[in-house]
């Protein structure tokens, strides 16, 4: 017990606590190495792994259900409707088909935005994980890229969960359709790392709202996702070029339909990876700002 | 204690009055609703931005995805513009949206964790009180959200009839519903986890309501299902409204919104008293 207690002033210290720092003098100065980067980041990956375990059912309803929820209303309610009207401007594909793709998109999106933002601003202000992190060997960059191992383990799982579903739909008509796990991981990191590396410098909450009301709302409605791209007005097409999503979903839908080129898919993927490669740049330092006060 | 005088002097003000608004039924209720409407005003941006929402699905799917979907068969029988046909249904939802945050995750918040009701209830007012202002508010919250969709709605064209102007009112009835049944089922609530079901009921709601495609799309059994939810009565009144073919069968429907708000009401302050006077 009393090893665990420092001794304070001039109190003399305790007899154990005395042994073991006359055993420390008497021991050669060797620490013992410092691990790496990637060991240091799985041991923070780990922290959440074991939240997790008491938290995910929770999370299966909104993670799983709510998707299929969206291609059940979209892709089968609303294209019903859709399909009576021809598939030319889909290209082709009956509307279930188009839209799918798009769905896992928008749920990749999702899972990135909302792990990227209330549990780091929770693990900061709430239950101040990152500040318990802080005091071990952890540095702030490990801090960080452990949590985001946690969130592209998230984006994995559902973007799994809801693959199964389209398949057993039979609404994947492509073998290149192997890849739509690493394109959908890929796109869920390219939106978590930049928003963790925002969230952790936030002293409110209501900002986070607003990312949602202004930023992923209209994203998930405008990007190319349930409507082709040609029926937005001339000016706003190059606005939904920009955008991440048009790039997540167009990756996906060329995928699944099986019309993907080496061109497009260097332009969505090299996209993607330069944002998560700005987020990840941009998360270790202000993780760094943020951690080290 | 500095004098008995302060304890004496309100009641003395409000026998010596004629006119005595504290005394009307529920007028109490209001203190609460003015407390939350002070407390909004430095987030109008939240009010303005769930306010929003809908009106980006209206141009998404109404207008967007619209273009793709030939008419459709309206109230009346006869076919009508895929973006006059959703419209209508985005209102319900945006009347249902305003009301049910607050009445639900807000009302959960101040009960467990800010502690509000344990403090008005040591003011005059009592658990009843607190269950109509909280509804009433989220009433306020659920037409706020509503007027500004109307008012897009106007000039997008997409109301034909002068029915219309019943649909504040409709859309009011909408919110009462949905925060009544809120508040109640909140006061069952044990942890924020729960309100997982809040998401796992709303979002299915929103969907399948009627809101974006007529209800014989389903199998019939389903849709026999579909309209006992409370938003497919409120899209069903509200498109009947703004299409122009209001008939009697509305006045069941608005019958059925209302008496969910009642017994939702009921419920409501009984629990609250429960929790918070025991």
């Amino acid at each position: 017990m009393s090893v665990l207690t420092p001794s304070r002033g001039d109190d003399p210290p305790d007899p154990p606590y005395a042994q073991e720092t006359a055993e420390r003098a008497l021991r050669p100065a060797t620490l013992d190495p410092v691990p790496g980067s990637l060991e240091l980041s799985v041991r923070a990956f780990r922290c959440w792994l074991v939240m997790y375990r008491r938290t995910w059912r929770s999370s299966v309803w909104s993670s799983v259900l709510g998707p299929i929820f969206y291609l059940g209303a979209m892709g089968y309610g609303l294209g019903s409707l859709v399909d009576q009207h021809g598939t030319a401007a889909l290209g082709g594909v009956p509307y279930p088909v188009f839209v799918a793709p798009a769905v896992l998109a928008v749920l990749s999106m999702n899972t990135g935005l909302t792990n990227g933002m209330f549990p780091v601003f929770g693990a900061v202000h709430w239950n101040r994980i990152y500040v318990a992190a802080r005091a071990s060997m952890l540095r702030p960059s490990d801090i960080y890229r452990g949590h985001l191992l946690f969130m592209v383990m998230r984006i994995a799982m559902n973007a799994a969960c809801f693959l199964v579903v389209m398949a057993a739909f039979h609404l994947i008509r492509s073998w290149w359709a192997v890849l739509l796990l690493p394109a959908s991981v890929l796109l869920g990191l390219a939106f978590a790392a930049p928003v963790a590396a925002w969230t952790v410098t936030l002293q409110t909450i209501t900002p986070m709202n607003y990312v949602i009301r202004f930023g992923s709302i209209p994203l998930m409605l405008f990007s190319g996702t349930f409507f082709p791209l040609s029926r937005l007005p001339g000016w706003l097409q190059p606005v939904a070029w920009a955008t991440p999503l048009w790039h997540g979903a167009a990756l996906c839908r060329s995928l699944s339909v099986g019309t993907v080129t080496a061109g497009s898919a260097a332009i969505h993927v090299g996209y993607l990876a330069g944002l998560s490669a700005i987020g990840l740049w941009a998360g270790a330092r202000s993780y760094r700002r943020r951690l080290y006060v | 204690m500095s004098s008995g005088t302060a304890d004496v002097e309100p009641r003395a003000r409000s026998t010596s009055k004629a006119f005595d608004f504290d005394s009307w039924p529920g007028s109490r209720a209001l203190r609460l609703i003015e407390r939350h409407a002070r407390f909004y005003r430095r987030l109008w941006l939240v009010v303005v931005s769930g306010a929003l929402e809908p009106v980006f699905y209206l141009l998404s799917v109404g207008v967007g995805l619209g273009g793709l979907i030939g008419p459709v068969m309206g109230p009346a029988g006869h076919l009508v513009p895929y973006k006059d046909f959703v419209a209508p249904g985005l209102l319900a939802v945006s009347a249902l949206n305003g009301a049910l945050n607050d009445s639900t995750f807000n009302v959960y918040g101040r009960l467990k964790f800010e502690k509000l009701y344990d403090a008005v209830l040591a003011t005059p007012l009592g658990a009843q009180d607190v269950a109509l202002s909280e509804i009433g508010w989220a009433v306020t919250r659920g037409v706020l959200y509503a007027v500004p969709f109307l008012i897009v709605m106007a000039s997008m064209g997409l109301i034909v009839s002068p029915w219309a102007l019943l649909a504040l009112p409709a859309a009011a009835l909408v919110s009462l519903a949905t925060a009544a049944a809120g508040v109640a089922l909140t006061t069952y609530m044990k942890s924020w986890q729960d309100f997982e079901y809040v998401v796992l009921v709303s979002l299915p709601l929103f969907l399948f309501s009627g809101t974006f495609f007529p209800l014989d799309v389903y199998p019939h059994a389903i849709g026999l299902i579909v309209e006992w939810t409370p938003l497919y009565q409120g899209v069903a009144i509200l498109r009947d409204l703004t299409l122009g073919a209001p008939s009697w069968a509305l006045l069941w429907r608005a019958g059925y919104l209302a008496a969910i708000g009642a017994a939702g009401l009921a419920v409501a302050g009984r629990r609250i008293a429960r929790l918070l006077l025991v």
